[in-house]
């Protein structure tokens, strides 16, 4: 009895630690720390040079002389991806409404979409800086093309798999069609276009580094680049941190977002 | 082989009949063929009146009840709501499907309310009397049981329960016509027993002309004044039974000679083609 009372006291703490609200940041914090110093340690164990694999601490000890620069490339590149993904936000609901509802759509401007999606972008950046010059410009667009995408597919499943029975209910009281997709199509998409909101914005972060390593001479991706061309990995290292970081903190926005918004499933 | 019949010729207007079929027939097109479905359905329902429409599958029960709920066309013939031909929607109908149907993402009570919101007369006044119809929907819910289940959302509920709260949803907005459309095929026997029982005070309740589609001829009996059998395709009315039995009627009662008598007479019925 004593035994067993002792073995499950931490396994009863660490289930409710799983369950509770706090594991979903407590947790995940863990492994990431875990991560570091396992990382820490095998540098120092295997004495790994600072050009191939700089330990942690020694990428933290760059931010004295580097923080200020990465900051203000991570804010450039945070912008960067911001514009492209609220205009693949803007054009990804569009398509979606037009390819969800609109039949004539659906057989004409999807194929053509599922055509442009199947070309990797990194193609496109060389023509774009031919088009656009270098800068900010080719890497919002970039983001955008890359974002708006899953957007558009996630609107139109989302407003074509709407459930017939439910709009008969509103459409047998007489309910106009735009009642019905107030009542039924619009809440009936909301899971769907929070889903990939999520995709889309780490897809938009991912066009802006490209097009930035690519052609432009600010950003993350161009600190990285130069950063290695100089083989100051560590900076590179903290550079790749950044966008981590930034990723981390994006991605978590949108979930709390669609917990907010779509907060029946 | 299709008989042109003027409406002339069947002028079986009966004053008291809130819902009236004349003449009724309907065709679908299998690979550019026309198939009949349904022909010549004639019949009446009077005001307060519980009826039930049983046949074999595929006859084009739900058809008809589409049909009166204005989501169908009405094919040949006429179907009339208080003597007005039906030609769309009609906010004075309600309707409960096989499946319950209820959003996802609104709670018990906000479902129950979602005709409210829709039905133009209480459209208007929903806003400045939120609370009276709040009330009005938490009574009914309480005739169901499900007043501690108001705020939950549809995946917290039970089947049973489900349907219970697409029967609120059927009857908040005072429909004069109930329409149901084998609300009940997907429950299991007991939930389904008790169904009936709630279905039975609900109509006394609410004196809603009603019409029921239903497989289950123990159901139609035990709901109805009046039971329909369809039969095979094309169908046609085959048989009308009246049932007698008075009211409010008990579970008990299904075991009696009278019931089961009615029971074996539509069950023939239905057998021959």
């Amino acid at each position: 009895m004593v035994l067993t009372e002792e073995l499950n006291t931490p396994q009863d703490r660490f289930g409710n630690l799983l369950n509770s609200k706090h594991g979903t940041y407590i947790l995940p914090l863990i492994t990431t720390l875990l991560l570091f110093i396992g990382w820490e340690l095998a540098v120092r164990l295997f004495s790994i040079p600072e050009f191939i694999l700089p330990a942690p601490s020694a990428i933290l000890a760059e931010i004295p002389q580097w923080g200020g620069a990465v900051a203000k490339n991570a804010w450039t590149t945070l912008v960067t991806t911001l514009l492209g993904f609220l205009a693949a936000l803007a054009l990804g609901v569009l398509l979606g409404f037009m390819i969800g509802y609109s039949k004539l759509a659906n057989l004409t401007i999807y194929p053509l979409l599922i055509g442009f999606n199947t070309i990797p972008k990194v193609a496109l950046v060389p023509l774009l800086s031919i088009w656009f010059g270098i800068g900010a410009v080719p890497a919002v667009i970039t983001a955008f093309l890359l974002a708006f995408f899953p957007i558009a597919v996630n609107v139109a499943i989302g407003l074509a798999t709407v459930e017939t029975e439910m709009q008969d209910v509103l459409v047998s009281l007489g309910a106009s069609r735009f009642e019905v997709f107030q009542k039924v199509g619009l809440p009936h998409t909301m899971p769907y276009l929070f889903a990939s909101l999520k995709v889309a914005i780490s897809q938009a972060f991912i066009g802006s580094v490209i097009a930035e390593t690519v052609a432009s001479n600010g950003g993350i991706g161009y600190v990285i680049l130069s950063a290695s061309s100089n083989f100051n990995v560590p900076l590179a290292f903290l550079a790749l941190l950044a966008l981590a970081v930034m990723g981390v903190i994006l991605y978590s926005f949108f979930m709390v977002l669609e917990k907010r918004f779509v907060h029946w499933i | 082989m299709t008989e042109q019949l003027s409406l002339a010729t069947s002028p079986q207007v009966e004053t008291a009949a809130v819902l009236e079929f004349r003449d009724v027939g309907l065709q679908y097109r299998m690979s550019g063929r026309p198939m009949p479905v349904i022909e010549h359905i004639s019949l009446s329902v009077g005001e307060a009146e519980f009826v039930s429409i049983v046949g074999p599958s595929g006859c084009g029960k739900t058809s008809l009840l589409r049909m009166i709920s204005g989501l169908n066309p009405v094919g040949k013939g006429q179907v009339c709501f208080r003597g007005e031909p039906i030609t769309k929607p009609l906010s004075s109908v309600g309707i409960a499907f096989q499946n319950p149907v209820l959003l996802p993402w609104r709670t018990t009570l906000q479902n129950v309310l979602l005709p409210l919101e829709v039905v133009p007369t209480h459209r208007r006044q929903l806003k400045n009397q939120r609370s009276r119809y709040e009330t009005m929907a938490q009574d009914l819910l309480a005739t169901v049981g499900l007043e501690d289940f108001q705020h939950h959302y549809p995946r917290q509920l039970s089947g049973g329960m489900k349907q219970r709260a697409s029967l609120c949803r059927a009857l908040i907005h005072q429909p004069e016509l109930l329409l149901l459309d084998e609300p009940f095929a997907a429950l299991d026997a007991f939930t389904r027993e008790e169904m009936w029982e709630l279905l039975q005070r609900l109509w006394a309740r609410s004196q809603c002309t009603s019409v029921l589609v239903t497989h289950n001829l123990r159901e139609a009996i035990f709901l109805s004044d009046t039971v329909y059998v369809m039969g095979p395709r094309p169908s046609q009315m085959v048989y009308t039974l009246k049932v007698d039995l008075p009211r409010p009627r008990t579970l008990d009662m299904c075991f009696t000679e009278d019931f089961h008598q009615m029971y074996t007479e539509l069950r023939q019925h239905i057998q021959r083609k």
